[in-house]
Order: structure tokens, then C-alpha cells, then sequence
């Protein structure tokens, strides 16, 4: 009684939530043979409305609803749905830190088949893959990386704003970066440090690894990878300079943060650029793209997949291959920022050498389809997204200046020790 | 004649009326208590003492009391029941006390009664989720209103997250908002039936009204008082949307350090991103035993109070 009775507070709580970021979720709805509605589970903004309203007009008798929740709230839903066998969209988004936890439990979704297999970045097709070779999801964009920066907190903190000079300040390495922060601080603009957050800093860093969380065979390997522990040291290490705004990505008050100039820098995968514009709309054309210090990475990027409990399967695999379709990713690329996962796409003209006006005219095209192209793929396993998570926590512990470094990674360690259960 | 063969069938029919129908008119309360209520409950405990997987429907392993052992050694559980502890002094206590005195104030004559009196329903009417994302806007560090005033009265800011006390503090404060006006209308309620010549005597006898509310209201509002304690003691304990919503970040560990995750939040964190649904339903049961006698123990403590003032 005592847990049906959370469970139907907590779906309240999710449910207005999602209401208060967009709208209410509706059940799966149609006649047979008649109209029917798709109704799309997404986290973020995956720059689908224009498409959506061509698709119907193309398809009269499909209609399209799209729901957003926040990004831990929408894959805790969908892994509950799935686990109820009931609720779930017909199209669910699924990120790259929660695509393997999925594909643990792939006879949930439907096969999507392996003719679009050469299409692909070939790890970004592996990555959605399940053991007995069945495809979960079209992947939709990746992230690649670079640095995203507000030109005019450059110049008045008197560091040189000019994106190639940025970019070669800080181009051997993260250690750099932090350099040009203690300068940045020296002079930093009241109210504004010089990067976000601890752990969205974290996430940039560790992308570039050749090896992250896990081994190849699911093993977790926080506690021994070296990688894992210099990424945390340099980023504790910033944090101890205070350049941290100490905002929590995707919070309300980060997305505050961007209204609000509170920081400087933001690492910045492709999707990012998304949200910058989305909340920090009054700054266009101050903010630029500088390349990453230490070359290519990447962080994030999403899947579109097909739950098998859906009720109109057949027409959400349609719209999901159409929505992922070479043209579709092109176009919202130049319309969101959103990078393509087919590389086929990298050197057409459209796309290589377009340039953002939010972003001062930056060559968003060149940047990241060079730091994709550079990209060496990490094995992602089941928990990647909560790990990310506790080593979130773990450094905004030291952010608040409640634990010491080495603390907070003892028990960052054995928290996600506590995972493996 | 046909009447007899009528009437006989008939006469069944009426003492079968008589006999079963006040058991049809129960029933609908017993189908659904038993449906949503005895079933969940009973099979929440047999899901306990199994190691089972939410994510892989249905695959589980009896392990007998493997789960309750685990939550005896588990120090973040330890913690969480702290939390909710704290959590539940801390909103309980000012919020009955600030109820009574409402309703004291409520029991007067003043002009627009009613409108008052239905307007300190209206915060537990308001969506809990719409109450604490408001809340926790005020209680921002950088940019809450809260903070502002601390500035204003030259008290440096509070980041209200980052440590124990304030964050319970905050959590506590949304609690009480919801629930001091809910109590207060239920005081009031018993208030108004307590029988008026017994303050005109007081009156005569020259008490003033702090001794007519201490030496009257307060022991006549004995059964009222422990209807209240008990019920807030039993919500108090299972709180759980106010500091997952307070968090911001929409994950279940309450704080960076758990500072205040609370006994239900942990459930939630064990069961629905874990997927550890045995766990779960043993953190459920033992939560539902502790609950069972912090209500007891507060009933007879309750009472007590009461006996005394009379």
C-alpha cells in the first residue's frame, strides 16, 4: 500500500513536472485503419517541429504528439514503461549515456533491421546494437565537442577573443584551459566564473579518452582506469582555482545561468549549441565556438527507438527512419546545430562550410565534423549515465566545500561500486 | 389460491434482503481497499524477500530476509531514516502548534470569516509540485529571493542545498506551507464544538483568554489534537516529492551527499533508478513498521499531554 501510494505520488509528481516543461503524456490513441496520433518521448529539444508538421501533411492520416521531460526524468520514465510493459511512446529518445542500459533489455524494442548499417558512423551503429545483432535505435546526432564562449566577457576580462587565438591558447591541453581561466578570474567580470559546472566539465574531459567507464566486457572500471581519476584531478583542480559558476547541468538554475551570464565557457558538444540558443537568446552573436583543448571527443548524442508495446509499430518505424533520414539530419544541423551521425553528410557544402550568426558566424560546420571525424569511439556499458551522475555529485561535494578531493573520490568510488548491484 | 405460493419465495427474499444487502452496500469499499490496498501491501512484502529486477520484468530469486539484512548494515538507509526524522520534527512540531493558533485566530469574530477561513485551505489545494518548484526558486542560492532578504538584513547568502540543516530547513518550510492551513481548519472544525457557556463561566470566574485557550480549547481539543499528530506523523515520514523536486537536478539521491534524501526518496532511488524492486519493497515495509510506531508512540504521547492539561 505504502509503495503503490509513492509510486502514484511520484507518477503526479513526474507527470506535472513534464506538464510544467511542455505538456501532459496521452495514451497511445487512433482507430484502426483510420487516423492515428505517434506520440514521441523525447529529453530536450531534438529540433522536430517543422518536421513533424511535413510529415503529416505528407501522411494525412498520421497525427504527431511530442513530449519532453527532463533528461534523468524522461530515461528513469522509459525504463519503468518498459518494465510495466505499458506507457512508453511510440517513439522513445534514448541518450548515449542510457543506450546501453537499453539495449541490455533490447527484446523490448523493436528490430529496426540492418539496411541503413553503412550509413552510420560505424561505432555510433555498434553502440545500439544488442549482443545477437539486433538494431534498437537510428541514431540521430552526436555530439562532437568544442568550447563554446562569450566573446564580449573575453575582452573584458582582457584575454584575446578572437576564436583561432582562443582556440590555440588552450590547444595542448585542458591544463591550458585552466591557465586561461586563472587569468579569466584575474579580471573576471563580476558575477560570472569561468565554466558552468564541475561535472559538465567532467563529461567533456573524460569523452576524450580512449577508455571511460567501462571495459569492453561491461566491466566497470572507475575505481582503476587512470583516465577516470586525471580527468576528476583536473577538473577538482579548476574547481579549486574557482573557476566554477558550481551550476548542475540542466537545472533550472543553470539554464539561469545562461539568461543570467554566469560563466564564460561551456564545453560544448554540437546539441549544446541547442540549448544555448534556447536560453540565452538576449546573447546572440556574442558567443563563439572555439575549438577543444586536446583535439576531437565527443559527449552525447541520441537514438530514436521503437518500443515493441508501442500500437502503431509499423508507422512509428516509418516516421522514426524518416526523422533520421540523411536530409532530415542535415537540415537540423543548420537549423538547431544538432550533428550528424552519417558522415557522409561531413563533407557536403551545406554542412561543411556553414556558419552560425548566433555564434558570431563561427564555422560551426568545419569544427565539428573535424572534431567527429577525429573522434576515437569509447565503449559505453549499461550505467554510463549514472555514473556520470555520481561523479557529478562527487565533485559538486567538493564545489560546496563539503568534502575534500580525496574523499569525495573514496566515496564517489564506492558509490558507484554500489551501482553494480 | 396463488397468494401463498406467492408470498412464500417472497418472505425468502425479504429476510435474504435483510441478511445479505448491508453486506452488498459494504463491499465496494472492501473490493477496493482489497484491490488497491491489502493486495499491493501484502504482495509488496512477498516481493521482498526476493532479489528482484524491475527492468527484467519478471525475473526474481526468493532470498528470504537477505534484503532486510542488507538495509540493517546499509548506512545510506540509516541516513535517509535520520533525514526524514529531522525533516519531520522540523515541520511537525511549528506546523501543529502554528495550525492551533490559526484556528484560535479563525474562532473569533472578523470580518470576512469565510473567505479566511477557506483561505488557508488553498496551499494544500495548490500542486505540490507547483508549491515546491516555487519554493525552491526562493530558496536559490544566486539568485533567490530568500538570499536577497538575508542580503538586504546583511547576512551573507545561504547556498540552502549544500548543507544539512538548511536544506531541511527549506524542505520543512514547504511542508508546513502545505499543511499548517489544512490542520488549522481541522482545529477550527473542533473548536466550534466545544460549548460556549463553558468560556462565559470561565469568563465570569474572570479567566483571561490565555487561560481560557490553555485551561479549555486546547484539553477539549484532546481527540482532535491526537487525530492531527498521528496523521501528520504518518505523511511526515513518507515525505518524498518535496526534496526530490528540491534537488533540481531530478535525480533521487537528495543533495550531493545525500544531506536530504528521506526514507521514501531512497525507496524511489532503490526501486525506479536501481530497479531494485525487492530492496525497495523492503525499505517499503520496514518504513511502514517505523511509521506504525512513531503513530503509536505519538498517540500515547499525545494523550498524555492532553491528560495533563486538564
Amino acid at each position: 500500500m505504502l509503495l503503490s501510494r509513492m509510486v502514484r505520488t511520484v507518477a503526479a509528481a513526474t507527470a506535472a513536472a513534464v506538464m510544467l516543461t511542455a505538456c501532459g503524456s496521452g495514451g497511445g490513441s487512433g482507430s484502426d485503419g483510420g487516423d492515428i496520433t505517434l506520440n514521441v518521448n523525447l529529453f530536450g529539444n531534438f529540433g522536430y517541429k517543422e518536421l513533424y508538421k511535413e510529415y503529416e501533411q505528407a501522411h494525412p492520416n498520421v497525427k504527431i504528439a511530442e513530449h519532453t521531460a527532463a533528461y534523468n526524468d524522461h530515461h528513469r520514465d522509459l525504463a519503468t514503461h518498459l518494465a510495466t510493459g505499458t506507457g512508453a511512446g511510440d517513439i522513445e529518445g534514448v541518450d548515449t549515456g542510457f543506450i546501453a542500459q537499453m539495449r541490455e533489455v533490447g527484446k523490448q524494442f523493436t528490430d529496426l533491421g540492418t539496411d541503413r548499417a553503412s550509413q552510420y558512423l560505424p561505432w555510433k551503429w555498434q553502440a545500439s546494437l544488442t549482443k545477437d545483432g539486433k538494431q534498437i535505435g537510428y541514431g540521430t546526432d552526436v555530439g562532437g565537442l568544442a568550447i563554446c564562449y562569450r566573446r564580449d566577457l573575453f575582452q573584458q576580462a582582457g584575454l584575446p577573443a578572437d576564436r583561432d587565438a582562443v582556440s590555440a591558447q588552450w590547444a595542448a591541453g585542458w591544463d591550458k584551459y585552466i591557465e586561461v581561466g586563472k587569468k579569466y578570474a584575474e579580471k573576471a567580470p563580476k558575477g560570472t566564473a569561468f565554466f558552468d559546472g564541475g561535472g559538465a566539465l567532467y563529461n567533456a574531459i573524460i569523452g576524450q579518452a580512449p577508455q571511460g567507464f567501462y571495459s569492453e566486457d561491461n566491466t566497470i572500471v572507475v575505481g582503476t582506469n587512470p583516465e577516470v581519476r586525471k580527468a576528476w584531478n583536473l577538473v577538482v583542480q579548476a574547481i579549486q582555482a574557482n573557476l566554477s559558476a558550481k551550476l548542475i547541468e540542466s537545472s533550472p538554475e543553470w539554464n539561469n545561468g545562461f539568461a543570467k551570464g554566469q560563466f564564460a565557457t561551456i564545453a560544448c558538444p554540437a546539441w549544446m549549441m541547442t540549448k544555448i540558443k534556447d536560453q540565452a537568446k538576449s546573447f546572440s552573436g556574442k558567443w563563439d565556438v572555439a575549438a577543444v583543448p586536446g583535439g576531437g571527443g565527443n559527449w552525447g548524442g541520441s537514438y530514436l527507438t521503437v518500443p515493441k508495446q508501442g500500437k502503431h509499430v509499423e508507422e512509428a518505424k516509418k516516421l522514426a527512419a524518416w526523422l533520421t533520414a540523411p536530409e532530415q539530419q542535415a537540415r537540423i544541423f543548420t537549423s538547431q546545430g544538432l550533428l550528424p551521425s552519417i558522415p557522409a553528410l561531413y563533407d557536403k557544402p551545406e554542412i561543411a562550410a556553414y556558419k552560425d550568426p548566433f555564434f558570431n558566424n563561427a564555422p560551426v560546420g568545419t569544427i565539428f565534423t573535424t572534431a567527429a571525424k577525429e573522434l576515437k569511439p569509447q565503449y559505453q556499458g549499461p550505467r554510463t549515465g549514472d555514473i556520470q551522475t555520481t561523479i557529478r555529485d562527487g565533485l559538486v561535494r567538493i564545489e560546496q566545500g563539503k568534502q575534500t578531493s580525496e574523499q569525495s573520490w573514496q566515496q564517489t568510488v564506492s558509490d558507484v561500486e554500489r551501482l553494480k548491484k | 389460491m396463488a397468494i401463498p405460493q406467492l408470498t412464500a419465495p417472497r418472505a425468502r427474499l425479504s429476510r435474504l434482503d435483510t441478511l445479505g444487502s448491508p453486506y452488498l452496500y459494504i463491499l465496494p469499499f472492501f473490493l477496493l481497499f482489497g484491490a488497491f490496498g491489502l493486495f499491493p501491501l501484502i504482495y509488496t512484502g512477498y516481493v521482498s524477500f526476493n532479489d528482484w529486477n524491475l527492468l527484467d520484468a519478471g525475473e526474481h530469486q526468493w532470498v528470504g530476509l537477505a534484503n532486510y539484512r542488507e538495509l540493517l548494515h546499509d548506512p545510506y538507509f540509516w541516513n535517509a531514516l535520520g533525514n526524514t526524522l529531522s525533516i519531520w520534527v522540523l515541520s511537525t512540531v511549528p506546523q501543529l502548534l502554528a495550525a492551533l493558533w490559526i484556528a484560535h485566530l479563525l474562532n473569533h469574530r472578523l470580518r470576512a470569516r469565510t473567505s479566511l477561513r477557506m483561505g488557508v485551505l488553498l496551499p494544500n489545494i495548490t500542486s505540490i509540485v507547483a508549491v515546491t518548484i516555487v519554493f525552491t526558486q526562493m530558496f536559490g542560492r544566486d539568485f533567490g529571493m530568500i538570499n536577497w532578504l538575508l542580503g538586504l538584513a546583511g547576512a551573507g547568502p545561504v547556498d540552502w542545498q549544500a548543507n544539512t540543516w538548511s536544506s531541511h530547513l527549506a524542505i520543512s518550510v514547504i511542508v508546513a506551507w502545505r499543511w499548517t492551513g489544512y490542520n488549522a481548519l481541522i482545529y477550527l472544525a473542533s473548536m466550534q464544538a466545544i460549548p460556549h457557556d463553558l468560556y462565559e463561566a470561565a469568563e465570569l470566574d474572570g479567566a483571561s483568554t490565555g487561560q481560557q485557550f490553555w485551561r479549555i480549547t486546547v484539553p477539549q481539543l484532546r481527540p482532535t489534537i491526537i487525530f492531527t499528530a498521528v496523521i501528520s506523523t504518518i505523511g511526515g515520514l513518507q515525505i518524498m516529492a518535496e526534496p526530490l523536486l528540491f534537488a533540481g537536478s531530478s535525480t533521487p539521491t537528495g543533495g550531493s551527499d545525500r544531506q536530504f534524501q528521506t526514507a521514501a526518496l531512497f525507496m524511489y532511488e532503490q526501486g525506479f533508478r536501481e530497479f531494485r524492486f525487492g530492496y525497495a519493497s523492503a525499505i517499503a515495509w520496514t518504513l511502514c513498521l517505523v511509521i506504525a510506531v512513531f503513530a503509536i508512540a505519538n498517540f500515547l504521547l499525545t494523550r498524555r499531554i492532553a491528560n495533563d492539561e486538564e
